[in-house]
């Protein structure tokens, strides 16, 4: 019924069209850029820089301590992937099985720090940090990325779990499983695919997250983003391509990371919704 | 493990006599050993969360010098400071309004789209690159030497490349660049609840388009666009490196993140970047709690019977 529309609504929809066109076009173009300059020897009045070299991300690798930079943020995206998947499952199982007092209480306490934007809540965290001479650690910023993590976790394992039948559990506790012995052999299997997905998505979150690890890294507890941050903020030190290096590296490690997320996960789930 | 029970969840009774023992009468009420599997992320939001809040908010009536209104009368007295309200707004409010009046004709559109996925996918992109990564991009993009200036020169467009960075366009379009895709989604997700069938049925009754969209649509989507409005308010509002990076951080684009920041990172004073956070919490409280009031002025009832 929407064949014959007329000539106005035709315009309209083609100038959304048009609109979105617009917008993924440029969007591919500042990628684009930033990945030609990061192999560029020289760009200055032409298209395309005047010769292509990999020296700049040899210097990235020399110069910005690329290794440790890897490896910090390795260490806390596991931990903090690993962290919020023990707290968080288990919270989902009781709050997805159970009606208790203060249930609505809880729900509400794990929805506030997915609402509330980092960068409110990251500088009285800092503060908190800072004064338990936790903040510039490793283990501070492992702590702050499970904030808004753990209820993540959360809220997306509710939904799965109660669309799995109680009665399995029901049966295994008939046969006189006791509740560590119902996570090992009943609801971890039967939990995967939807802690696979979550976990992924923290995964994919804690590499992009930049608040957080920002307000509460030291020098040698920054990760990936924050070293861009500060890359980009000394503009000037550096030659601008070896950022867009380090740009690149930052892209081709979240983007690898998106893609396998997206093997498992629907991409409206990365905005924070489970599902309409 | 001693803590679990002898005996099967779905055989606790609802009713329990008095008489019972206390851990029948809990369990009764929902409280046994699974409840308390929930008790390590409540506390940890609690110790993590809840309490820096209340710490901050503390701290920020406890100045080093003065009563313990001082940092917020220093902060109403101060242009310097006072004056990033408004300029936050002045970015947050226009880009809010600009990705969601984007995003509901482009959702409206792909929600008939068969492979709606792959235009989904690309778009998860620049949320997922995070604000640090597009600003980077816009230095080179739109850089004197980048292609855009390179377009409006060689075609003659402009005599001399265009200023967008290091100013107020550079931080409104890195807002856009990363709040539009995060709107669209959020309103697609929207846009799929609503039944086609009451649309459908307005099609048939003769409706055009635009009475489709008028007297169905919109009146449906309202609820979900308040918490669109709201939620996409509220990360433009706390903006940071964007506004360091590409924005004039000492002039157009001084955000109050910026302030909370120095007060913070650079004066260590941290009962006036905590009085900062608390103002920055309170203005973003008080822009959704008005926005969900107006939703409950139109609100009416349920929008979404599910998908058909």
């Amino acid at each position: 019924m929407w064949r014959n529309a007329g000539f106005g609504e035709r315009a309209w929809a083609f100038s959304v069209w048009l609109f979105t066109g617009f917008f993924l076009l440029n969007l591919f173009a500042l990628i684009a850029a930033v990945v030609v300059d990061s192999f560029g020897t020289h760009w200055f009045a032409t298209w395309l820089p005047a010769g292509f070299t990999t020296r700049w991300y040899a210097m990235v690798w020399n110069e910005f301590g690329l290794a440790p930079l890897l490896i910090v943020t390795a260490e806390v995206v596991a931990a903090v992937t690993v962290l919020a998947g023990l707290i968080g499952v288990p919270a989902a199982y009781a709050m997805a099985r159970r009606e208790f007092p203060g249930k609505r209480a809880a729900l509400l306490l794990f929805l506030l720090p997915l609402l509330v934007p980092p960068f409110t809540y990251g500088i009285p965290l800092a503060t908190v940090l800072y004064r338990a001479h936790l903040a510039g650690t490793i283990g501070g910023v492992i702590l702050a990325n499970l904030v808004p993590t753990v209820p993540f976790v959360i809220l997306i394992m509710m939904p799965f779990i109660d669309q799995i039948d109680p009665r399995i559990e029901a049966a295994a506790r008939v046969f006189g499983a006791r509740t560590p012995r119902l996570f090992a052999r009943i609801l971890i299997p039967l939990f995967a695919p939807g802690i696979l997905s979550a976990l992924l998505l923290v995964l994919v979150r804690t590499i992009g997250m930049f608040e957080l690890t920002f307000l509460t890294a030291g020098p040698s507890s920054q990760t990936l983003v924050v070293a861009l941050y500060y890359a980009v903020f000394a503009a000037g030190v550096r030659p601008a391509q070896s950022i867009d290096a380090m740009a690149v590296v930052y892209m081709g490690t979240t983007l690898v990371w998106l893609l396998v997320t997206l093997r498992f996960v629907n991409p409206a789930q990365i905005v924070g919704r489970t599902g309409p | 493990m001693n803590s679990a029970a002898p005996l099967p969840e779905t055989a606790a009774p609802r009713a329990v006599a008095r008489a019972a023992p206390l851990r029948t009468r809990l369990r009764a009420r929902g409280l046994d050993g699974v409840t308390l599997l929930a008790l390590p992320a409540v506390l940890f939001v609690l110790a993590l969360f809840v309490y820096p809040f209340l710490y901050g908010l503390y701290l920020s009536f406890a100045p080093a010098k003065g009563g313990a209104l001082a940092n917020y009368a220093r902060f109403f007295s101060q242009p310097f400071l006072y004056d990033t309200i408004a300029t936050t707004l002045l970015l947050a409010v226009p880009v809010t309004i600009v990705n969601v009046a984007a995003a509901v004709p482009v959702a409206l559109r792909v929600r008939l789209m068969r492979h709606q996925r792959l235009l989904t996918t690309v778009l998860v992109i620049p949320i997922t690159l995070g604000t640090v990564l597009v600003a980077e991009g816009l230095l080179t993009y739109l850089g004197p030497r980048g292609w855009v200036n390179r377009l409006l020169l060689d075609f003659g467009l402009s005599d001399r490349p265009i200023r967008l960075l290091h100013n107020y366009w550079g931080v409104f379009l890195s807002l856009v660049i990363s709040g539009f895709p995060f709107t669209f989604l959020l309103v697609l997700s929207y846009v799929t609840g609503i039944d086609p069938s009451l649309e459908n049925a307005a099609a048939i009754l003769g409706a055009r388009a635009r009475a489709r969209f008028a007297r169905i649509l919109l009146p449906l989507l309202v609820p979900g666009l308040a918490i669109t409005l709201a939620l996409s308010f509220v990360q433009a509002f706390s903006v940071f490196p964007s506004a360091v990076l590409v924005g004039a951080p000492a002039g157009a684009t001084r955000v109050i993140a910026i302030a909370a920041y120095q007060a913070a990172f650079e004066q260590y004073d941290y009962s006036m970047a905590s009085a900062i956070a608390m103002l920055m919490a309170a203005v973003q409280l008080l822009i959704v709690v008005a926005l969900l009031m107006l939703r409950g002025l139109v609100y009416r009832g349920p929008a979404a019977t599910g998908k058909g």
